[in-house]
């Protein structure tokens, strides 16, 4: 087609793109419509990316307890300091004890201009083992001084950073889970609707028990028999595991449903009548018609695993410490005392929240758009 | 119908068999068993089991049989005897222990469990008749947000709140000095002073999910024309919502009534850790970390056994309801 012709027929043209579109194309382009999917498919994106580089982006290091910085308040990054533009700065944090009550408390010195320098050098720290750097994204310069962007905990150390470090074990927790869940359901669920029969009505009776068992005591009786002394990147992948043998009863019932649906069609009778093997016929024409609703259905797992893990490592069942996830920064705000004094120790809890949420979005957008009969 | 009720209990079960041998398949799953651990507790007030006398225990107490020889005994003890088993740590037979606590928590979720309903079906109803209102995205929010935020979660910011800006104590059922007080009027206000944070916790995930359920079947049904044909004879919009669409639109609530209770116990155990709360909760939670594993077996079967019991009902319930699933 020439540039001319493109120019006088728009139309026809959109039409031609559009009739000879692969089925991707649509998908993505149904998708972009969905402005609060796209919005957090960049944000999870965004948290993935941190997640992987936590010790770039994070400015501290997670478990180096800073002794005089002790529940220190959120600094606030400024940008104008008196009626002048600097840039982004934070005020130094003066530590001051109560006369009366010891207590210890934070004043913000309002002439003390921290600039936030970017790529700063700071703590050493080795990048996947390959190298070490001490280069992050950010951080301030002054002795004793320190830019928490969430405040610290009751021993000294940056919830952003231990916010960051923790996003990465309980992000790929989620996505390790969904893996496991997704292998168990989509082998029960495609031979459960391709064969039908009592094959069908046993894994559906299995499916239908295992969901009759309150989940969080099941979790929580699997997670207690992990011995505590294992290796904790062992007891990550169980717990992992133990999320999964609940999960997947979700992935199969609409593995199999869409299996129901599609077995009789004219395409899947002609594999069969061409001599096709029943592995061929589910891998090579059966699965390739679902990836797109199976995809939408793993993004909508991925925040029931989170949640998951967040609760088990919470009641202190599941991930301990010095392992850094949402779930175990959680447990520092368990009691009332402590979050009344320090609430920003809530603030993973906020990020659990935004996580499940846009998973949320993000699989109701995948679901929309993967729908071939939508618009 | 009859029949129907039958066979449906009857297939209850063989689910019930399989329950309880998870139940004690996770009693039996940690490394070593209760002598193990109870050689330890001896070993800490300064006695000692030499290993002839803990393999005479293990004798005596049938811990050397098969497991299905063992589950057989422990199954039967419950079923003929209605006994639990023994816990360690409390040094009391289970049954003693849990009755109480399991009845706060059945209370608790049933409450929760019409809460949820009398919250969901009227605002499920109004945002499918006003769709794309105000009032409906709010709840679309509310939906939302309801389905992200752990229930411990939001416990814990409602009892932040409540401490910090309502000046309330919180946690437990009652006030210490109302704990051990017979009932009276102050009792039963601070009662309920401390229960609407825990059902506030309870209800409000439950409903979050239900009413966009409630939302998507009423905008299904009212498209259809016998709803037309019901307001072409001249009822009033009220008469036509209730009387048609609700009725059809009701039908997966009933049916998941056995999938809320599951959901409910699971909420009631981490909120009730939170909150401090006589439920099963905390001392699930508490038998499991100390691998006082008979005290949490019995937990997680009678937890189940509400759970498989409640989905009779409601498959029962919904045979009633809907004639078109009889027998089926």
């Amino acid at each position: 087609m020439t540039e001319q012709s493109i120019a006088d027929e728009p139309i026809n043209k959109r039409k031609e793109e559009l009739y000879s579109a692969r089925p991707w194309q649509l998908i993505w382009r149904r998708f972009r419509k969905h402005v609060l999917a796209v919005v957090s498919m960049w944000f999870l994106i965004l948290l993935g990316v941190s997640a992987l580089f936590a010790e770039f982006v994070a400015p501290y290091d997670p478990v180096t307890f800073e002794r005089l910085r002790t529940l220190a308040p959120p600094t606030g990054v400024h940008l104008f300091h008196e009626g002048q533009f600097v840039g982004p700065f934070v005020y130094a944090l003066e530590r001051t004890r109560d006369a009366e009550t010891t207590r210890v408390t934070y004043v913000h010195d309002t002439e003390e201009v921290l600039p936030i320098r970017f790529f700063f050098a700071g703590d050493a720290y080795s990048m996947f083992g390959l190298f070490t750097t001490e280069i992050h994204l950010f951080g301030v310069e002054g002795r004793r001084q320190q830019v928490n962007l969430l405040g610290t905990d009751d021993l000294g150390r940056d919830v952003f950073s231990r916010l960051i470090h923790g996003a990465r074990v309980s992000l790929s927790a989620g996505l390790v889970g969904v893996a496991f869940a997704f292998v168990l359901g989509l082998a029960l669920g495609s031979i459960s609707g391709y064969f039908g029969g009592w094959i069908d009505s046993s894994i559906q009776r299995l499916m239908e028990f295992i969901r009759s068992i309150p989940t969080i005591p099941l979790w929580m009786g699997l997670a207690a028999a992990l011995p505590i002394a294992w290796d904790p990147i062992f007891v990550y992948v169980l717990i992992t595991f133990i999320l999964a043998l609940i999960g997947w009863t979700y992935l199969a019932r609409v593995v199999r449903g869409q299996f129901l649906a599609i077995r009789n069609e004219d395409y899947v009778l002609a594999a069969r009548l061409a001599g096709a093997s029943e592995y061929r016929i589910i891998t090579k024409h059966m699965l390739p018609s679902m990836t797109s609703y199976i995809i939408a259905a793993l993004t909508l797992a991925v925040p029931e695993m989170i949640l998951g893990e967040t609760a088990l490592s919470f009641l202190g069942l599941g991930l301990r410490p010095p392992v850094v996830s949402w779930g175990v920064l959680l447990q520092d705000a368990q009691n009332l005392r402590s979050i009344s004094l320090a609430p920003w120790l809530l603030s993973p809890g906020v990020a659990v929240v935004v996580t499940v949420l846009a998973f949320n979005f993000l699989g109701d957008g995948l679901r929309d758009a993967a729908d071939p009969y939508g618009q | 119908m009859i029949a129907f009720i039958v066979r449906r209990t009857l297939l209850a079960i063989p689910t019930l068999i399989f329950i309880s041998l998870i139940a004690f398949l996770i009693i039996q799953l940690p490394p070593g068993d209760y002598v193990t651990a109870y050689a330890a507790q001896l070993r800490q007030s300064g006695e000692h089991l030499t290993a002839v006398q803990e393999s005479l225990l293990r004798d005596r107490m049938g811990l050397n049989d098969p497991i299905l020889l063992q589950y057989w005994r422990w199954i039967t003890a419950i079923v003929l005897r209605g006994d639990f088993g023994y816990s360690l740590e409390w040094n009391a037979p289970v049954s003693s222990l849990i009755w109480d606590r399991l009845a706060i928590t059945l209370a608790l979720s049933s409450i929760s469990l019409v809460i949820t309903w009398a919250i969901a079906i009227p605002v499920g109803v109004y945002s499918a008749t006003r769709q794309y209102s105000v009032l409906d995205y709010v709840f679309t929010v509310f939906g939302f947000l309801g389905k992200g935020t752990p229930d411990f979660l939001l416990a814990l910011i409602l009892m932040w709140i409540s401490f910090v800006y309502l000046n309330m104590d919180v946690g437990g059922l009652f006030s210490t000095q109302y704990q051990n007080a017979p009932w009276s009027m102050g009792k039963v206000i601070n009662l309920l002073q401390h229960l609407w944070i825990p059902l506030v916790v309870l209800s409000t995930g439950g409903a979050a999910g239900l009413i966009r359920v409630m939302r998507a079947n009423m905008l299904d049904e009212m498209g259809k024309p016998y709803v037309e044909t019901a307001y072409a004879q001249g009822l009033s919009e009220r008469q036509v919502v209730w009387n048609y669409p609700v009725r059809v639109a009701l039908n997966p609530f009933i049916s998941t009534v056995g999938w809320a209770l599951p959901a409910l116990f699971s909420g009631d155990v981490i909120t009730a850790v939170v909150l401090n709360l006589p439920t099963t909760g905390p001392l699930l939670l508490q038998a499991l970390k100390m691998q006082d594993m008979y005290l949490a077996g019995s937990f997680i079967l009678i937890l189940s056994l509400f759970t498989v019991v409640g989905t009779l009902f409601s498959d029962i319930l919904l045979a009633w309801f809907d004639p078109r699933i009889r027998y089926a």
